[in-house]
């Protein structure tokens, strides 16, 4: 099947926010602020500048409430009295020249009486850095299974270590952009974001408007990876702002340095483990402390700490757990949301403790990782039982034959031997990740999706999730075409426009095929029970469908699902105990580096990811999301490094922040095996985010076996690999 | 922003000696910092590329002389020169993108005044001679004194780089080493070229210093056959001859030791006196 978006892709006629024309339109710029936390002095206007050329909007502007719509309401949409990090918006400017209003961004200077900023998440604040709560500890969390200092107590080997991960950019090839204009009493909002309904929440409350009087639609998305999930909302609010202000359209899109600057990456994490073990290897007890950087306002990250809590013990069986979990304030941008969303740091973290229990015991670290993987019917940290059918072990041992990892070890003993200046090693993980919103969380989105009939016998497909480069419009057609035994080209995606699709839940988490692809199937039910023959199919569903609308006319003939919870899940939000997933993706990867002695610099020949994700629909999407994520992974592992100056990243160009090109990264082999989930779509489990968990530790693990060094830390930069080789 | 686009060298040194105008040849340093850099698009600006005759590579029996708008894929696409000056080729293919290669010149590399050009260590371990040309007339510098500071030349307002010779010479040992921080289009932490010709070394390297720069300490060891046992006994020399700083791409240490160990693997099998 072609891919739905791919030729106006491949020929440059899809229109990003950007390219859209803006006639009679003005352009809006953000004035931020310079310092990490202090109170506003004065917001100082240039006299050089005839302001009245331009439209100024600050925070007495804002008609509804001064707050980014979200979990807490402490991130103001505009600076007020007081600023908790640089970059943080104070003033909107627009202006009808691109080039005016970006240059009069520099005539306004915010004059901010400084206060002492937290800068380091892994220290304890002092008494005056206290900005929220008593602690500035955002999020609390603690997940408990068994006795774990009993466990800890009674163990014959407790093994310590301590593991962190670095911030990262998202680096989507599009910057944040939207446009905004008033049309009647509605106002409009387009632009490159992932979740339509959470801008649509912010805009309500942060203009004080009713539900239907905010649209936001979405414009062609070039990528998001999570910086488009929480992040559109503040530029939604600012951009409608300012065309409210105006009484104009406004367009408002950050440049490169820009969106690097001022918006959201993955959460930096520090990660502490003890874990009680037998002397075959068993795991008897694994404490485990995790602390994130949530940056100055709490966001998201109460959610993205609460999936790595979950995933923070990796895909083993351990009787007795305790996973205890802490998202602070730091006077930063703030962190939120990225593939993966907490998840990787943590994999991280418990694979190279795997890595170190098996180096203390004197053991294979594959046969550690088999001993203790989780068996049908052995549950997760959560309680969670796992019966899904899928075999771990043969994941496992797929990644391990195609790899060849056992005849790689022996080759880079010998490898080795003969070079003077060159290091070989292979690098194992194994990983899961579990799909959907956690817990309750599916249940409280309570997601609709709706097919439509045309009187042409073409069906229309309604949600509110979108293409962002990942596929969602091709895999959608599939899941409905198939249904309904209809040609691809018989089936319409419907524009991610609140006014017209339902909320069908945001586009994250792994969730869109599972969770909403099954919600249009059984949309596609509904709308074929109407006709009174469910086993309508193909050619004469057309023509039943065509008929029906010539009996009645003026009226729609359609179809609608709302979610509902595999039966028997159960979660308890209070004791963090129960199903925190529907289901769990199974993974493997192994890694091949070659460090360089005279520069530690590290390259990665080989990459083998298998993986089980119940069924794959669409081999080529899969395989693409498998390479995609292992490459992102790889950049964290190895290069991606934010640089750090009062909680700004300084280094905020693709001059400085180095992604991987496509001569860093070997070709990527994918296996997958299939063991069908009984509730997700024709099989199918959550794909996206899986693939970044496992890749980072494997890269450590090889670098670990190629010079002796025991990385600890990501990026494992030549400069930090050379501190450790040399201090080794 | 005003830009004068001359067709002949004259009429560009009569543009350069009217008024003060940024020379642009490939345009690929200025694009980089086009989006933000607010001050670039007051300027005046003297387009070069519509200058006749200024592109081209000529083998002389003395020297191989380049154009002032030759560019980076013109050198490497050339098989002469990558037999003759393999360096250049080198070089000329770590230079950012297949796209930069194409429109970024060796001139502008030299006129841009970075302390991470990538071409510049292979022009001078060659013993490059910058041809700056004005309605004055010609004047000749060797690459190797060209640079007085960051950013500091000696090329007056008024004059073009018109030309780049670069002696014909045997060499029995040419080497060139990028070491960035991914393996295509990086910037240089550390970048060191090698020459040996007539029982003379070269040592040239780039982002150790303000400027490109030859190391005296690090070639008199070489030239004098001094005894190295390993690595660290090139640090004297290294520090002697450069100064690393930290900055957002790495560190003076890593960068230190980095060179010391480029240098000490790269040429164990090459100087007796590497042990």
């Amino acid at each position: 099947m072609e891919r739905r978006e791919g030729i106006s892709k491949l020929l440059g006629r899809e229109l990003y926010i950007d390219d859209v024309p803006m006639d009679r339109g003005l352009w809006g710029a953000t004035v931020r602020s310079p310092s990490p936390r202090g109170r506003i002095r004065e917001v100082r206007f240039s006299p050089d500048v005839n302001w009245d050329e331009f439209v100024v909007v600050d925070h007495r502007d804002i008609p509804g409430e001064n707050h980014v719509w979200l979990i807490e309401s402490d991130q103001p949409v505009l600076a007020a009295d007081s600023v908790r990090h640089v970059h943080e918006p104070v003033v909107l400017l627009a202006h009808h020249s691109r080039e005016m209003v970006h240059r009069a961004v520099r005539s306004v200077e915010v004059i901010v009486d400084p206060a002492p900023p937290v800068l380091d998440f892994r220290l304890p604040p002092g008494a005056d850095g206290i900005q929220h709560g008593t602690d500035n500890v955002f999020s609390h969390i603690v997940i408990r299974k068994g006795d774990v200092d009993a466990a800890l107590a009674d163990a014959p080997v407790v093994i310590e270590g301590t593991y962190e991960t670095g911030a990262q950019e998202h680096v989507y090839l599009e910057n944040q952009g939207m446009v905004a204009w008033i049309d009647g009493d509605v106002v409009v909002v387009k632009g490159s974001l992932q979740c339509p309904y959470y801008v649509h929440a912010a805009l309500t409350h942060g203009l004080g408007r009713a539900e239907d009087r905010v649209r936001v639609i979405q414009s062609p998305t070039g990528g998001g990876f999570g910086g488009k999930e929480e992040y559109p909302s503040v530029l939604a609010l600012h951009v409608a702002l300012l065309a409210l202000k105006a009484g104009a359209p406004v367009k408002m899109i950050y440049d490169r340095p820009e969106d690097m600057a001022a918006t959201t990456k993955r959460h930096p994490a520090w990660i502490r483990h003890r874990t009680g073990v037998d002397l075959d290897g068993r795991l008897l007890a694994q404490a485990v402390e995790v602390v994130f950087d949530g940056g100055a306002y709490v966001t998201l990250s109460p959610v993205v700490l609460s999936r790595g809590l979950i995933h923070a013990g990796g895909p083993y069986a351990c009787d007795n757990v305790r996973i205890d979990g802490r998202a602070v304030l730091t006077n930063s941008v703030p962190f939120g949301a990225f593939r993966g969303f907490g998840a990787p740091q943590t994999i991280f973290a418990v694979e190279r403790q795997m890595d170190k229990i098996a180096e203390e015991l004197g053991m294979d670290p594959v046969e550690l990782r088999r001993m203790n993987l989780i068996r049908e019917g052995q549950s997760t940290a959560t309680g969670q039982i796992i019966r899904d059918g899928a075999d771990r072990l043969e994941v496992l041992d797929r990644a391990l034959d195609l790899s060849a990892y056992r005849e790689k070890q022996e080759e880079h003993a010998r490898f080795n031997a003969a070079h003077e200046d060159l290091r070989r090693g292979v690098g194992l993980s194994t990983y899961f990740h579990g799909a959907g919103f956690t817990g309750g969380g599916e249940v409280h989105l309570s997601s609709v999706a709706k097919v439509e009939a045309r009187p042409d016998g073409r069906i229309e497909v309604l949600t509110s999730n979108i293409e962002m480069g990942q596929g969602t419009l091709t895999i959608f057609t599939q899941i409905a075409s198939e249904s309904l035994g209809l040609e691809p080209d018989d089936v319409v995606i419907a524009e991610a426009d609140t006014f017209r699709v339902p909320n069908s839940g945001p586009t994250v988490a792994s969730r869109t095929v599972m969770v909403v692809g099954r919600l249009i199937e059984k949309a596609c039910a509904d709308l074929v029970a109407k006709l009174g023959d469910s086993d309508l199919r193909g050619p004469d569903l057309k023509q039943a469908i065509v008929d029906w609308y010539r009996k009645h006319s003026g009226g729609v003939l359609d179809g609608a699902a709302r979610y509902e919870p595999p039966p028997g899940t159960s979660w308890d939000e209070d004791s963090y105990r129960g199903d925190a997933y529907g289901a769990f993706a199974w993974g493997a990867c192994v890694v091949e580096v070659e460090v360089d002695l005279r520069t530690l610099g590290t390259r990665v020949l080989d990459v083998v990811a298998v993986q089980e994700v119940g069924k794959v629909l669409n081999e080529l999407l899969a395989r693409g999301q498998i390479q995609g994520g292992v490459v992102q992974a790889i950049g964290w592992a190895l290069m991606e490094e934010c640089v750090w100056s009062d909680g700004a990243m300084v280094n905020n160009q693709l001059t400085n922040y180095m992604i991987p090109t496509s001569d860093d990264v070997p070709p990527i082999r994918v296996d997958f095996l299939e063991a069908p989930y009984a509730h997700g779509t024709g099989g199918a489990k959550g794909i996206g985010e899986l693939p970044v968990d496992g890749p980072a530790p494997a890269v450590a693990a090889a670098i670990e076996a190629a010079t002796g060094t025991h990385p600890r830390v990501i990026p494992v930069t030549p400069e930090r690999l050379m501190e450790l080789y040399d201090g080794a | 922003m005003r830009v004068l686009m001359p067709d002949t060298l004259e009429e560009a040194y009569g543009m350069l000696a009217a008024e003060p105008l940024t020379p642009v040849a490939g345009g690929t340093d200025l694009l980089a910092h086009w989006p933000g850099n607010h001050d670039a698009r007051k300027r005046a600006y003297l387009d070069l590329s519509g200058v006749s005759g200024l592109r081209f590579m000529h083998w002389g029996d003395e020297a191989l002389t380049l154009g002032g708008l030759t560019t980076y894929s013109d050198v490497i696409w050339d098989s002469r020169v990558v037999e003759e000056f393999p360096l250049l080729a080198d070089a000329g293919g770590q230079v950012g993108s297949i796209q930069i290669q194409a429109r970024g010149t060796w001139a502008g590399n030299i006129a841009n005044g970075s302390p991470a050009a990538d071409g510049v260590p292979v022009l001078m371990a060659y013993d490059a001679v910058v041809v700056l040309g004005s309605e004055e007339g010609d004047q000749e510098v060797l690459l190797a004194d060209f640079y007085l500071g960051y950013k500091k030349m000696r090329l007056r307002a008024h004059q073009l780089i018109r030309a780049i010779r670069l002696p014909r010479r045997e060499y029995d040992f040419q080497r060139f080493v990028k070491v960035g921080a991914r393996n295509a289009q990086a910037i240089t932490k550390i970048g060191v070229a090698l020459t040996r010709s007539e029982e003379r070394w070269r040592v040239v390297v780039n982002s150790m210093a303000p400027t490109v720069r030859r190391c005296p300490a690090l070639e008199a060891m070489l030239d004098e056959d001094r005894p190295v046992s390993g690595p660290e006994d090139l640090l004297t020399a290294i520090r002697e001859d450069l100064a690393p700083i930290d900055d957002i791409r790495s560190t003076a240490a890593y960068r230190e030791k980095t060179l010391a160990r480029v240098l000490y693997f790269d040429l164990k099998g090459v100087c007796p006196s590497f042990a």
